[in-house]
């Protein structure tokens, strides 16, 4: 623990940036019922009311408080993106790691599967699949997570190949350990800096996925406060002069922007270099 | 090795050079003076980290990435290298001095062909236009004795062998003419029999040319055949400087003698037991991967507590009978028996039992060792994993385990691998084996990514165990020293074939097969004679290419 710390008080000026964001936004997200102060979907006012007074942004189009829908919009495009992404490293991570450690039909099999998945453009696949089972919150997660899993599983295999045929692993493999000790005593912990590095990534990618997919109207239903869902229903605004309806956007941009800046800094370390 | 010319050439003046690690700046060369003249070779040795390397880098007045020269005067024909700027040195480098590297293979562009490389530094520099390089190109190959000169420059990197890489190598180095050529380590990744070639090529143009050369190496055999006077490094100092032929009659410092003493290594052989089922015996073994074979009709028989030493050069098939033992490799044809009773030829489906009673150690302990873990569940895990300890008698028995390879448990059972030097990491890897309580122990080339010094204690440490654990050993190298030092039997392999087995006297004592008389001649010895000699006895050095 005292080594983290330690670590982070070393950690460059753009570093430490990006956790305090990712930090604050976690803090909204699970505490969003206290900050805000009106409900998610409460209609307090008249549509589009200016900034200022009672209401601190303004108000949008069906006359909810701005603020207190971008509060909660961190709980739900930040939550199920975590969760996407997390499920997405669940699924490819294991899958690589089997196909890498057992090679021959296994490996031929995933890695095909993988290919035809990948052969589809992700967001059309998305949106045929999302219109075909419906836009639940579960099958929106389901669906962007197995999407994703496919660039976890290559990268995953990937660097798993390159620890697979060293001379420890093949070591284990002659002592007789089963998969579950090679996966995760010998290959795992070898091949995590790239993985954790990949999951910012990652969660950035699903992050503005599941917006795009929102501004689509395949995203995250009404009355459900999504910072994507939200720029379109105010887009409108845009033609007045007015940059309301670009507050999320730019939470987007921003969550985005400090996300990166840890990971640049995380590999930056993993690879051993100095400044 | 003439001296005509008593000229100065380069002149190293208390030289300190400082490396970045750990956040912190160490110094790596303390205060060296070091003197050439035009024409003579220097031998610089020492174990790894002595700072030869550095020291060899900085006499061309550069140093690598995180290195800083902080003090002393790098006089080159009278010319302060360590004060050039990098535009002077650009004008040097290549022309006046020359730099050979360890691994040709990972010096040379994998994407260009050999002559253009070679060209380039003269081109680039206007000592020669491109056509005129070429021609020398291919006068210094036939120099070198490159098979057909003419043509060979048209090859790529890959299509030719490690030997001949580091052959033309040298001759891109000798490209400008220069004053001075700085040969790092460049037989150490190179077989005995290759050896020789580069040893007497390299010592013909230097000797042809007059060139001054700086030749970095560990193995004090190889120094011998090459320098006019040999410089001792120890910790970034010298230890001791003399010409080589005093320095070999009479070395003066301990850790010099220490040195020397490393090849008195031996161990009595010991009797075959009689009457007895062999411990591990491989039957008639064929393998290969895909449609290569690689193994043609392997027999070989290892019997309790004896060391079966596998001689060959590298592609001969030694660790892939190794593979066809553990398993990893199914013999197509022929068989394993462990105490007679055959072992199924796929790892996978042998029992735990089986797979315990034969251990591997392999050659590179860096990349044997899982870095994530301590050294304590490098070491448990075998005990867990095949006899169920746990808790206390686990940490007992791993601290035991650690004494019986000579390192301290206290300091040594939370470290990881990183913290641990070469020595000690192989020593966690004997460890590691040790704990499965095995009966058989492949050795595979342990002792060659090892210093001198370090790879004498590994010997000694195996012959002990084997003394007092009474464990077979199959001992796989290409150092004939070794196999003289510690077998029982010896096996020599070539192309996938044993060629020659027996005890270890009877393979020692004249009259040999062809190839184990050629391996053993060409073994280097330490007088400074021996090469002069074994290319006078071979007649020419054609009849030295294999």
């Amino acid at each position: 623990m005292k080594s983290i710390i330690r670590q982070l008080g070393q950690a460059p000026l753009s570093a430490k940036f990006g956790i305090a964001v990712i930090f604050t936004y976690s803090f909204v997200a699970v505490f969003a019922p206290v900050l805000a102060p009106f409900g998610e979907t409460e209609v307090v006012s008249e549509g589009f009311a200016p900034w200022g007074g009672e209401y601190l942004l303004g108000t949008d189009n069906l006359g909810r408080d701005m603020f207190s829908r971008l509060l909660y919009g961190a709980r739900n495009t930040v939550g199920i993106a975590f969760m996407t992404t997390a499920l997405a490293f669940l699924l490819g991570g294991l899958t690589g790691l089997i196909a890498a450690l057992r090679g021959g039909w296994i490996d031929q099999g995933l890695s095909r599967v993988v290919d035809i998945l990948m052969a589809i453009p992700q967001l059309i696949f998305a949106l045929l699949i999302l219109s075909v089972v419906g836009t639940t919150v579960t099958s929106l997660i389901l669906v962007i997570a197995l999407l994703d899993a496919t660039r976890v599983y290559r990268l995953a295999r990937a660097t798993a190949m390159n620890v697979v045929v060293l001379d420890y692993v093949e070591a284990a493999k002659l002592r007789g350990e089963g998969m579950w000790w090679l996966i995760t005593r010998e290959v795992l912990p070898n091949i995590a800096a790239p993985l954790i590095a990949e999951f910012g990534l990652r969660f950035c990618f699903v992050f503005l996925f599941i917006s795009a997919l929102s501004f689509l109207g395949l995203g995250m239903q009404p009355p459900t406060a999504d910072w994507g869902g939200m720029v379109r229903d105010n887009a409108v605004l845009i033609t007045f002069g007015d940059v309301t309806p670009l507050l999320p956007a730019l939470a987007v941009a921003l969550l985005t922007v400090s996300v990166n800046f840890v990971v640049d800094w995380m590999l930056h370390r993993s690879s051993g270099l100095k400044e | 090795m003439k001296n005509n010319n008593n000229e100065l050439l380069l002149d190293i003046r208390d030289i300190h050079i400082e490396g970045y690690s750990d956040d912190a700046w160490h110094e790596i060369v303390k205060g060296v003076d070091l003197q050439l003249k035009r024409g003579e070779i220097l031998g610089l040795i020492g174990e790894s980290g002595a700072g030869k390397s550095t020291l060899g880098l900085a006499a061309m007045g550069y140093t690598r990435d995180g290195c800083r020269i902080t003090q002393g005067e790098i006089l080159f024909d009278g010319m302060d290298l360590a004060k050039a700027s990098p535009g002077q040195l650009c004008e040097i480098h290549g022309v006046r001095i020359a730099y050979v590297a360890q691994s040709a293979a990972a010096c040379f562009n994998p994407a260009h062909r050999l002559i253009d490389q070679h060209v380039e530094t003269a081109v680039q520099h206007g000592v020669a236009d491109r056509k005129q390089a070429m021609k020398d190109a291919v006068e210094l190959y036939r120099e070198l004795h490159l098979p057909d000169p003419e043509n060979i420059g048209m090859r790529y990197p890959h299509q030719v062998s490690g030997g001949q890489l580091q052959r033309a190598m040298t001759a891109m180095a000798m490209s400008c003419r220069p004053d001075l050529i700085i040969f790092d380590e460049p037989t150490t990744a190179l077989d005995v029999t290759t050896q020789i070639e580069v040893l007497a090529a390299i010592r013909n143009v230097v000797e042809a040319f007059g060139t001054a050369a700086i030749y970095i190496t560990h193995d004090l055999a190889v120094v011998a055949q090459m320098a006019d006077r040999i410089m001792v490094l120890r910790h970034g100092k010298l230890v001791e400087e003399a010409e080589t032929r005093q320095m070999l009659s009479a070395p003066q410092e301990d850790y010099t003698k220490s040195l020397w003493a490393v090849r008195c290594f031996n161990v009595t052989p010991k009797a075959r037991p009689v009457d007895e089922v062999p411990l591990i015996e491989v039957k008639n073994a064929s393998a290969g991967y895909g449609d290569t074979q690689i193994l043609h009709d392997v027999s070989l028989s290892v019997y309790r507590g004896q060391t079966v030493a596998v001689i060959g050069e590298s592609g001969s098939g030694k660790s892939t009978t190794a593979r066809v033992i553990t398993g990893l490799l199914p013999a197509v044809e022929g068989s394993v028996l462990h105490k007679g009773e055959p072992l199924p030829s796929d790892y996978r489906r042998r029992s735990k039992e089986q797979l315990r009673r034969i251990q591997m150690i392999y050659q590179i302990p860096d990349t044997a060792l899982n870095p994530r873990l301590t050294v304590g569940e490098i070491i448990g895990r075998p005990l867990t994993f095949y006899l169920g300890m746990k808790g206390k008698a686990l940490k007992q028995r791993v601290s035991e385990l650690l004494e019986l390879i000579e390192l301290d448990p206290v300091k040594f059972y939370d470290r990881r691998p990183q913290e641990l030097s070469g020595g000690q990491k192989q020593r966690i890897c004997i460890a590691r084996a040790l704990a499965a309580e095995p009966d058989f122990i492949i050795c595979d080339e342990v002792t060659s990514a090892l210093d001198q010094l370090v790879a004498e204690g590994i010997l000694r440490l195996l012959t002990r165990l084997q003394k007092e654990l009474g464990i077979a050993y199959l001992f796989i190298t290409h150092d004939v020293a070794t196999v003289r030092a510690i077998a029982d039997e010896v096996v020599v392999m070539q192309h996938g074939r044993v060629v020659d087995s027996g005890e270890r006297n009877a393979i020692f004592t004249p009259p040999h097969h062809d190839y184990t008389g050629l391996l053993f001649s060409s073994e280097p010895e330490m007088d400074p004679d021996w090469l002069d000699r074994l290319l006078a006895e071979r007649g020419n050095l054609e009849s030295v290419s294999v």
